[in-house]
């Protein structure tokens, strides 16, 4: 597939508007991702995290605002974006195996009616590898423990090969080897020139891991480069006051609404 | 068995057949109940298309019920979507509603027609073989096994062409909708097959027995396999079994075949419920029994092992100690010793428990863990 990337910004969303019955959920928000970094979200609880990325992929309408992937329409650009939900959203009780969760980021390269072939699983046991989970391809989903299911999740976003990987909080209730193998991913997908933005909770590593940040709470606080923009003040205006709770600010959105 | 038995067990096989398919994925879409909402408010597309073409036998009929059976999951959806009612009340608020309207129409409207209120509910799959299907008068067999017969094929050749589309937006509709396969356009053919299924069915069969089938051994096939082709393999042979079953229950007890059939589906589903291999709950049973028995046992090797050759060993190895150390009810501690005697972990030697080799072993690849 040829890239229609051109030197654009990898997403680049403007006065992203949208509210759940009135209640605003995002608030003229601008996310800015140059291609080749990687970029955290980092808000509290109900800050509008998830709708954000899922605004992005246009699974959810807004109220204004558009958004650009590579300086084109998400639908046009569909192929160019992977995304990996998180791991609670879906049933792992359904009935099938690893390898046809991952064979699933074929499907978008396929079409309607065409079937998954051997070049499809071929390259869906090449991304079960990339995370370390080659043993389990024919392992049903429902005994994965939490950590590998993420992986197998990454390793659907690795096989539909795109350009920005959109991952809602990929590091969320994961073991240590996961977490190690989740970043270890990360930076490959940098080093090949692919943008991640993930939406992440733990602050202790969001230095660590990412480039750039992207602090949200309703409205965007700051964002940029994690040196600059990761700082007391922007956290606690984020958190509003609390920057050591996490969790559970839940009238910090209307204060920021209106500060 | 005369032609006619044949004829009504094969129209109840290509039913189950039919059935068990759409029904697999409402089970895994966790919407088995809007079978019974559809299976009951397509009556009432039945009796519209009825009035407009005034012809019982017209394909216009399951046209106007799956058209009604849209409406039924397009009408849930919107009363759910208001956030004030769930949608499990918003099944049970719109399909009596759509199914009441079609009843006082039909007692209104049509009282002289064959569109009663008890052949909805339980059908006459027995009637089935009587109206036969006789173009320039050559028989070729019951019309609804024909009817049946083509809502079957519909149904594999749909779930074969469209297999992937089912999966993707069955386990992740969001992830489908990212990939450009439009979750609301699977859904609704989906809904649409349904209906067709339901009204193609239960005019042999009655609503009660399409939500039976469609719902029953799905279920039942949930239990025994965690891959989705063999589920539905399953469902289908599950579904038939039932069928021919249920019909030779009914001419044992000598009464109504659709409700034996439905009878039946249900015992099938409680023996696979209670005996299925891994996931029944007897094995669910015996394998927490095997578990309390490995940790006591384990208990009591390593209790043994800690005082193995120590002062306090004479103490604490005295089998009448053990019930009072481990909290165990006396009789338990009795029962742990005996099996663990018998299996050669432990000997009583002197009024002294002793671990064998293979006891000491055991303990410590269970302490070490």
């Amino acid at each position: 597939m040829r890239l229609r990337t051109g030197n654009a910004l990898a997403v680049q969303a403007t006065d992203l508007t949208l509210a759940y019955q009135q209640r605003p959920v995002l608030w003229d928000v601008d996310l800015e991702v140059p291609r080749g970094v990687l970029m955290a979200i980092v808000g509290p609880n109900g800050a509008g995290k998830t709708t954000l990325l899922r605004a992005v992929l246009g699974l959810l309408r807004p109220a204004a605002g558009e958004v650009l992937v590579f300086g084109r329409p998400y639908v046009e650009q569909r192929g160019l974006i992977a995304y990996v939900p998180q791991r609670g959203s879906v049933d792992w009780d359904f009935p099938t195996t690893a390898l046809d969760i991952v064979t699933m980021g074929t499907y978008g390269g396929l079409g309607w009616v065409k079937r998954p072939g051997a070049s499809e699983r071929s390259r869906a046991t090449d991304a079960l590898a990339q995370v370390g989970m080659q043993n389990y391809a024919d392992r049903q989903i429902s005994q994965l423990s939490g950590g590998q299911q993420q992986r197998v999740f990454l390793a659907r976003a690795l096989v539909q090969d795109a350009q920005v990987y959109l991952m809602d909080e990929p590091f969320q209730g994961v073991d240590a080897t996961t977490e190690r193998a989740i970043v270890d991913l990360l930076r490959a997908l940098r080093a090949d020139g692919k943008t991640v933005v993930a939406v992440h909770h733990d602050l202790q590593t969001v230095a660590e891991y990412f480039d750039q940040v992207t602090l949200l709470n309703v409205r965007r606080i700051a964002a940029g480069p994690v040196e600059r923009v990761f700082t007391e003040e922007n956290l606690r205006l984020t958190y509003g006051g609390r920057v050591a709770g996490i969790g559970g600010q839940t009238n910090g959105a209307d204060a920021a609404v209106f500060p | 068995m005369t032609s006619a038995q044949v004829d009504v067990l094969l129209v109840a096989v290509v039913v189950a057949a039919a059935c068990a398919i759409p029904g697999t994925f409402l089970v895994l879409r966790r919407m088995a109940m809007m079978s019974d909402a559809i299976s009951h408010t397509v009556l009432l597309g039945i009796v519209l298309a009825f009035f407009v073409v005034a012809d019982l036998n017209s394909p216009i009929l399951i046209i106007g019920a799956a058209l009604v059976g849209l409406l039924t999951v397009g009408l849930v959806e919107a009363v759910s979507r208001t956030g004030l009612v769930r949608q499990d009340t918003a099944i049970g608020l719109v399909f009596p509603a759509l199914f009441s309207i079609a009843v006082i129409l039909i007692s209104r409207l049509a009282g002289n027609v064959h569109l009663d209120s008890d052949a909805v509910l339980l059908g006459e799959i027995a009637f089935a073989p009587f109206n036969r299907f006789a173009p320039f008068g050559l028989d070729l067999g019951p019309v609804a096994l024909w009817v049946m017969g083509t809502i079957l094929v519909v149904n594999l050749a749909c779930t074969a062409l469209f297999f992937k589309e089912l999966k993707l937006v069955t386990f992740d509709p969001a992830l489908a909708a990212a990939l450009g396969f439009s979750p609301a356009l699977v859904h609704y053919g989906l809904m649409a097959v349904v209906s067709v299924t339901a009204v193609g069915a239960f005019d042999a069969v009655g609503s009660i027995l399409v939500v039976a089938l469609m719902v029953g051994p799905p279920a039942a096939a949930y239990l025994l396999t965690d891959r989705l082709p063999r589920m539905l393999g399953l469902s289908v042979v599950i579904g038939a079994v039932s069928a021919v079953g249920g019909y030779w229950l009914a001419r044992l007890l000598d009464t109504n075949i659709a409700g034996s059939m439905a009878t039946v589906v249900g015992v099938v589903f409680t023996l696979i419920l209670l005996f299925a291999p891994p996931r029944g709950l007897v094995a669910s049973v015996r394998r927490r029994r095997r578990q309390r028995w490995t940790f006591a046992s384990q208990m009591l090797l390593i209790h043994l092992a800690t005082h193995e050759g120590t002062a306090a060993e004479a103490d604490e190895s005295r089998p009448d100690h053990m019930h009072r150390h481990m909290r165990w009810p006396a009789e338990f501690a009795d029962q742990v010793i005996q099996t663990a005697t018998e299996r050669g972990l432990v000997r009583l030697d002197n009024e002294q428990l002793r671990l064998t080799a293979q006891g000491r072993e055991i303990a410590r690849a269970a302490a070490v863990r």
